[in-house]
């Protein structure tokens, strides 16, 4: 009899003494983590120069589960976090990962303007359409007529397109996927590693405790199934006409792809203008330690 | 270790409480700076946005103080020492993230000027009613340091040792300044930078496989790593465990909170700094701090000028609350007298730290000026009778 070495590749990405995981069965979440350390193996990225910065709730709970230095910060303040930490140390790669309720309510007004400023960031949205940690009440990314346990009898609120919001305020690199494009996703993980500024990968993801059970919209494969039959591929779409239902088509794909200078760039070209010789640049100093 | 030359602006000059204050934190080796635009404490930060970029740092204006107040704290964890600067509703707006500061273990420094309140109040014009929201702001168990500077040249002196304290204990450092100390002008004399005593991180040396993000060598303060170096470690506002691993257990809490009180309790003779002119058995003592002290100075003369025995003790550690040298002037005073720009605060901590040995008058102001000396001096002889 053969045994068989099965360690999952992910594995060395993961603290695996923390698991098993707080994820239901069914969700989506740790389908994206899986995307994302495969975005990492294919990238051959420096682990070392990496940090992930999360906010809070079922998303924000990533950043205790990947092996790399991993902030897990207040509600909404993920991206904030982000920009100190990217601007005192300009060689990390500094991820944001968290979800809608985290990063386009409570931290809406950052995620506007780090896209505006062009920080140099990878934003991963998980959007569940629900603010599910605390029991599935409506967010502003929830599709019209949803049943949550705040709108019992239906939402009536215009929910929010993320895509055509982050590109309306300055993103370079805007992506949507579901969990069941995992191949797509990581692609597109790896490509926003190599964009400099502000990216923003939106995953479709599902909360069949909360989100989908309320709905009746079945369970975790049903969602599957749903992601399957009615995602639509459309590199370059406008993000104008990306807008979700319920039940409706779910349009995909990499939306925008451009190139603005980063906040640092910006930075430095204007200091160096200004003071010229005078101008010392920040990475030189910054380090406080003895 | 000394502090950098670069950031030290030696000499005598001619500053204002928020540029010394500015000057200060550049000595102490901040390096970053995130802030929002609020009166009176802005011209600490535009002073820094002007300096530190030839000094080799970073200043970003957030659009929130919510913002402000974070990022700063990436900043630190990125390897910077960092600051914000905020008054009243700033401030209002910052207390989650002390907290986050304070139980994630975060070195910095949050610096307050404050004014007139509750809500926009009076914009341009002082008070000291931030007190107790500086100890007590943010939700959930947990200590800070706030120092109280009354004067420009205490600006800049008090804003290194802030820095130093946030380093030494890792802990949120409250710098309590207030709209007319940080406006008024007077002479500031900046030493060398091989005179100024600055206080490194307190970095790891330990290898990778040896480190424990928190935990700690017996003085409760955990070493700390940065992002970038492969520590692989990982921060949570939750409660956690030695590996900084949410850990949510009654046990967990109880050590963990305990842990961020005590480092502080235990210190709290190092910590304390306090001007005093008592001399034996006075039959009051004036308790101030800020620019009331230097109002109550002078109504200290005139009660001395009538032949009244009074003492002076001036608070510039106010939290942790210097309670011990309260319970000793308990013991051989007959009364405390408590002039502050606010209807109640400080005072009620000396009312309990006497504990009933020694009577304690309020002297309240709700703010928008200074006391009159004259006020102050009505009560001292009320309390000396």
């Amino acid at each position: 009899m053969t045994i068989l070495d099965v360690t999952n590749p992910v594995e060395p990405f993961l603290r695996t003494d923390r698991m098993p995981h707080i994820w239901c069965p069914g969700c989506g979440i740790g389908t994206t983590v899986n995307c994302f350390a495969r975005a990492l193996i294919e990238s051959k990225i420096d682990l070392q120069s990496l940090a992930l910065v999360s906010g809070i709730g079922c998303t924000g709970r990533v950043a205790g589960y990947v092996k790399l230095d991993s902030f897990h910060t207040t509600h909404g303040r993920a991206i904030p976090f982000a920009t100190g930490l990217k601007l005192a140390n300009p060689k990390l790669n500094v991820i944001v990962y968290s979800g809608d309720g985290d990063l386009s309510a409570i931290g809406g007004n950052h995620l506007i303007h780090a896209a505006r400023r062009n920080i140099d960031l990878k934003v991963i949205c998980v959007n569940n359409l629900i603010y599910a940690m605390t029991g599935g009440q409506t967010a502003p990314t929830t599709p019209g007529h949803a049943i949550t346990s705040t709108s019992p009898y239906g939402t009536c609120e215009p929910a929010f397109n993320l895509p055509h919001l982050v590109e309306a305020a300055g993103a370079v690199y805007v992506a949507r996927w579901t969990t069941f494009h995992v191949k797509q996703l990581a692609r597109s993980i790896g490509e926003a590693f190599q964009k400099k500024g502000f990216s923003f990968i939106e995953v479709i993801s599902p909360c069949p405790t909360l989100y989908q059970r309320r709905n009746k919209l079945g369970d975790g494969l049903d969602t599957m199934k749903y992601y399957k039959e009615k995602s639509k591929v459309k590199h370059g779409a406008p993000t104008s006409e990306v807008g979700l239902t319920m039940t409706g088509e779910i349009i995909v794909g990499k939306f925008v792809d451009r190139d603005r200078p980063d906040y640092q760039s910006l930075l430095h070209a204007q200091m160096v203008e200004s003071l010229g010789e005078s101008y010392v640049e920040p990475s030189e100093t910054v380090c406080s330690c003895s | 270790m000394k502090a950098d030359p670069r950031g030290v602006l030696t000499g005598t000059h001619f500053l204002d409480g928020d540029h010394a204050c500015c000057e200060g934190a550049l000595a102490a080796g901040a390096r970053f700076a995130a802030g929002y635009p609020i009166t009176p404490s802005t011209e600490v930060v535009e002073r820094f946005a002007s300096r530190v970029p030839k000094v080799g740092g970073t200043f970003i204006q957030m659009e929130d103080e919510l913002a402000a107040s974070i990022t700063l704290q990436g900043a630190v964890w990125g390897g910077a020492k960092a600051f914000t600067v905020t008054s009243g509703p700033g401030f209002s707006l910052m207390m989650e993230h002390i907290g986050y500061a304070a139980m994630t273990e975060t070195p910095c420094v949050f610096v307050d000027v404050q004014r007139g309140g509750p809500s926009t109040g009076l914009p341009t014009l002082p008070a000291q009613a931030d007190m107790m929201q500086a100890r007590w702001g943010s939700h959930g168990d947990y200590e800070i340091i706030a120092l109280c500077p009354n004067s420009p040249q205490e600006c800049f002196d008090l804003t290194i040792q802030a820095f130093n304290f946030s380093e030494e204990f890792r802990v949120p450092v409250m710098f309590m300044m207030d709209e007319v100390v940080g406006h008024m002008t007077e002479k500031v004399i900046i030493p060398p930078a091989d005179q100024i005593e600055v206080v490194p991180r307190r970095h790891t040396r330990k290898a990778v496989e040896d480190y424990l993000p928190y935990g700690t060598n017996g003085d409760g303060v955990p070493e700390m790593a940065h992002a970038g170096e492969g520590y692989k470690f990982h921060v949570t506002g939750l409660t956690h465990d030695e590996h900084g691993y949410p850990n949510m257990t009654p046990a967990t809490q109880d050590k963990l909170v305990r842990r961020l009180q005590n480092k502080i309790h235990d210190a709290i003779d190092r910590i304390t700094l306090l001007e005093e002119e008592c001399f034996d058995s006075e039959d009051v003592v004036v308790v101030s701090y800020g620019i009331t002290s230097r109002v109550a100075q002078r109504a200290i003369e005139m009660a001395r000028e009538r032949g009244l025995k009074v003492g002076k003790l001036r608070l510039i550690t106010c939290w942790p609350f210097p309670e011990k040298r309260i319970r000793e002037l308990a013991a051989t005073t007959k009364a405390f007298v408590v002039p502050e720009l606010n209807l109640g605060q400080m005072v009620r901590e000396v009312e309990r730290a006497a504990n009933g040995k020694a009577r304690t008058f309020a002297v309240p102001h709700a703010g928008g000026s200074v006391h009159r000396p004259e006020d102050i001096l009505k009560v001292i002889v009320e309390a000396s009778r």
